[in-house]
């Protein structure tokens, strides 16, 4: 499969991101341009954390007009897989690719810790690998992800099993105490309705290998792999 | 020139945070008739666009499409007087 990495002015994780699929997945990678128009060849995109234009005006409200963002656009039309992580989500929300936004941290604090997450729903093309109520340890670390939508958009995602991933306790309660951000619905990652396109606020990459102190990321980015070897071509 | 200001500010629906730790610093301070902060971004923009109408008709466009975020925000615009200068 190939990936591309987004790299926009700002971005921090792209390496880490080059890694985890790379270094760790044996997956050829492409680090991608902002200005670039053609994502040609690719089977994965992944928009991945940082502050991309340095958070100016809202996170992810100037990368959005990018040139890239329109060919993620058309290539996300197609069926083709995307990955937004954390400043990524933020990206896909500004371009509308993705419902609702995220806000500031209830606590008004950067959270940088290690989170649990409950899978959802299975059928997104970055779970295939997951069983829905499995709980997923990874970490975050942002001052944005609050995930907010009005109620009828919360509804519809709802409705529609497109709530991935939810804070949860260890033994995968959506508790409030394990709401790290003030999260409505203790919401973590949401896919569009094809499934295709997947944001989410806790970095995959950075729990990819036992040495950073978990691999259950590895999960999600594997399930990508198997997802698209699926597709029939 | 012409100047305009863009307030944004979150929807009533929306949680505002920073609003609420702003209230506690100002109750800290002993004001304690504060009921509410709300706190949002001040814009001001300058154009090179003689004509008023379509200066504003711009402003209005940049806010729907860039300055303002209208799942999370609302926004107002004041075109100021004497932008001619």
């Amino acid at each position: 499969m190939r990936t591309g990495v987004v790299v926009f002015p700002g971005t921090w994780s792209d390496r880490d991101c080059g890694h985890a699929l790379g270094d760790v997945l044996d997956q050829p990678v492409d680090y991608v341009d902002y200005r670039e128009q053609n994502l040609k060849g690719l089977d994965l995109v992944v928009l991945p954390g940082g502050f991309s234009y340095g958070d100016y005006l809202r996170c992810g409200a100037i990368a959005r007009f990018t040139p890239v963002m329109e060919a993620v656009t058309a290539f996300a039309a197609q069926g083709g897989l995307v990955l937004g992580i954390c400043n990524g989500f933020q990206i896909l929300q500004e371009a509308r690719l993705l419902p609702g936004a995220l806000l500031k941290n209830a606590s008004c604090e950067f959270r940088c810790e290690w989170v649990h997450l409950r899978v959802e729903q299975s059928n997104s093309a970055f779970t295939v690998d997951c069983r829905p109520g499995q709980v997923l340890r990874i970490p975050i670390s942002h001052g944005e992800g609050n995930f907010f939508a009005d109620p009828s958009a919360l509804e519809r995602l709802e409705q529609e099993s497109r709530v991935v991933f939810r804070y949860c306790t260890q033994d995968g309660q959506s508790a409030p105490d394990a709401n790290p951000n003030g999260s409505l619905h203790n919401i973590a990652g949401i896919s569009n309705v094809r499934g295709n396109v997947l944001g989410m606020m806790p970095h995959p990459e950075r729990a990819c290998e036992a040495l950073l102190g978990g691999d259950d990321g590895l999960l999600i980015l594997q399930s990508a792999i198997h997802a698209w070897s699926r597709v029939p071509a | 020139m012409r100047k305009a200001e863009v307030f944004v500010t979150l929807k009533p629906v929306v949680n505002d945070p920073q609003g609420l730790t702003i209230r506690s610093g100002l109750h800290a301070l002993g004001f304690d008739k504060v009921t509410d902060v709300r706190s949002g971004k001040y814009l001001l923009v300058t154009l090179d666009e003689p004509d008023a109408a379509k200066a504003r008709q711009q402003v209005e466009e940049m806010a729907r499409q860039l300055l303002a975020n209208e799942v999370i925000e609302d926004y107002r615009i004041t075109m100021l007087q004497g932008g001619g200068l």
